[in-house]
């Protein structure tokens, strides 16, 4: 995987973080709003925007990530979204 | 030369009936569709033609029966769960596992070893006490043993594992067993062929009807069907299914890999499993060690296997039985585990009247496959859930109530 800051490294000096979900306001929404959020997922193949961290420089970061193929296709700074 | 291998050569047919009946077409309509030709669906099927006489019921499979996760888990069955919804379930499908064999009329290779969960820490003896505890207040056979009864089942191990993970003591699960799994599916497979359920083999399932809220039909790549029920029993690919009926599910799906070495002679009796070395295994009747390891660390919906696999769960294996170090890995996999938060798993009815569903069933399937099957059959007839697996169902998420089975998954996934 490519880091941003880093450059190509091995696999194993990254962790996963999730997929990039939006956050309800939880002082506002229902709780059946919340309960979505905190558990449910979207677990179905495809092209995902991920959270990935590349952990000996504690650089966390975006990618694009087909997870049908296991495929990066992009890694972003999260500032630099495009 | 036997009369029946004669008969063989010189019959244009063969006399023999097959293991399953063939099936040229699908019927426009069955009373129950069951998608995953698995170990969980047959044993739905079986049991729905044999408990509750509804044999008009087709089972459809994308790939071949027993492909998925039922041929590629490591065979461990056992109940020594953590709480008490999961203790009771899976102690009913240890007992049930017992006498399959009869039931099929076909050798399931049951073979009863005995389970021992180390603990190399403090913590993970505490966890193995509370789970003896819980077991014994059900009345199943857990108890908490010092290193010398590893030693003794096990005299190969290294108790020190390399100096760097000392046991000091093991969860001990006398009924944990071993069987041979492809056979499973094919036993239920057979049993509910017998009695008249269809099972379509490469019939991919495209669509779901829903109308109203309740389920009308399946489109697969074979053709329509109508139907009024559905029940849904396909591990890795649940997440697929569910969008197809708009459910959403806390569900994720990440590989769980596997690999076995060559055949060496019998020299391991019990199954051995390290939650801090990340290791289980056992040895097959034919020799194999069957290894297995914790999940892979991030999503992927395929059964790709990686190199990093190998090379870290034999580095394991070696700091518990380092003799083994010039045993060769003869082949890996890999399995879609359909992961919960809780790692209990997701059954019973479902927000879309008439769709069932049997999934979640993460790393921890295999074992269950017969209790599934019967409960999952009585909710389908009755559409009522079946009492064993009402701590299961998908709405305990929305409502807070989770089954936390995490300190029993057998390794520290």
């Amino acid at each position: 995987m490519t880091c941003p800051v880093n450059g190509p490294r091995a696999i194993s000096e990254f962790a996963y973080g999730g997929e990039i979900r939006p956050m309800p306001d939880p002082t506002t929404c229902s709780d059946d709003a919340w309960a979505d959020y905190i558990f449910n997922r979207n677990g179905s193949p495809g092209v995902k925007r991920e959270w990935w961290c590349h952990t000996p420089s504690n650089t966390w970061f975006v990618a694009e990530r087909d997870t049908a193929r296991d495929v990066v296709l992009r890694t972003y700074l999260y500032a630099e979204e495009s | 030369m036997p009369w029946r291998l004669l008969r063989f050569a010189l019959s244009n047919k063969h006399p023999e009936p097959r293991m399953f009946t063939r099936h040229d077409s699908l019927k426009p309509a069955y009373d129950v569709v069951i998608i995953g030709g698995g170990g969980h669906g047959l044993a739905a099927a079986y049991y729905l033609a044999r408990d509750h006489g509804i044999t008009n019921v087709c089972v459809l499979e994308k790939g071949y029966l027993g492909g998925g996760n039922t041929g590629r888990n490591t065979t461990i069955i056992r109940s020594n769960y953590l709480t008490p919804e999961g203790v009771k379930f899976y102690d009913e499908s240890v007992r049930l596992w017992q006498d399959l064999a009869q039931d099929f009329d076909l050798n399931l290779f049951y073979s009863n070893r005995g389970h021992f969960t180390l603990a190399h820490t403090d913590a993970a003896l505490r966890t193995s006490r509370w789970r003896a505890e819980v077991n014994k207040h059900f009345g199943i056979e857990s108890e908490v043993v010092g290193p010398e009864a590893v030693k003794k089942a096990a005299p190969m191990i290294d108790l020190s594992c390399g100096g760097h993970a000392p046991i000091l003591g093991a969860l001990y699960h006398a009924p944990g067993a071993v069987a041979r799994h492809d056979a499973v599916a094919w036993g239920y497979g057979r049993g509910a062929d017998m009695r008249g359920v269809e099972i379509h083999q490469r019939t991919e399932v495209l669509g779901i009807d829903v109308v109203g809220g309740k389920v009308t039909g399946v489109r697969t790549n074979r053709g329509n069907i109508s139907t009024g029920k559905v029940l849904c029993a396909v591990a890795g690919s649940t997440p697929r299914v569910l969008d197809m009926v708009g459910i959403r599910s806390p569900i994720y799906v990440h590989p769980l890999q596997a690999m076995v070495s060559e055949p060496v002679k019998p020299w391991l009796d019990p199954i051995l499993v390290s939650g801090s070395l990340h290791v289980y295994i056992s040895q097959s009747a034919r020799g194999e060690l069957i290894m297995g390891a914790s999940l892979d660390p991030y999503e992927v919906q395929s059964t790709r296997s990686t190199f990093d696999f190998p090379e870290g769960l034999s580095a394991h294996m070696l700091d518990m039985f380092p003799f083994l170090s010039n045993v060769k890995v003869m082949r890996q996999w890999a399995g879609m585990a359909d992961m919960t938060p809780d790692f209990a798993p997701i059954m019973g009815r479902t927000p879309v009247e008439g769709f069932y569903l049997d999934g979640g069933w993460g790393t921890w399937g295999f074992k269950a496959t017969p209790v599934c099957g019967k409960t999952m059959s009585y909710t389908v007839a009755n559409d009522r859930n079946h009492d064993l697996i009402t701590g299961f169902t998908l709405d305990r998420f929305r409502n807070f109530e989770l089954t936390g089975e995490k300190g029993a998954a057998s390794v520290g996934h």
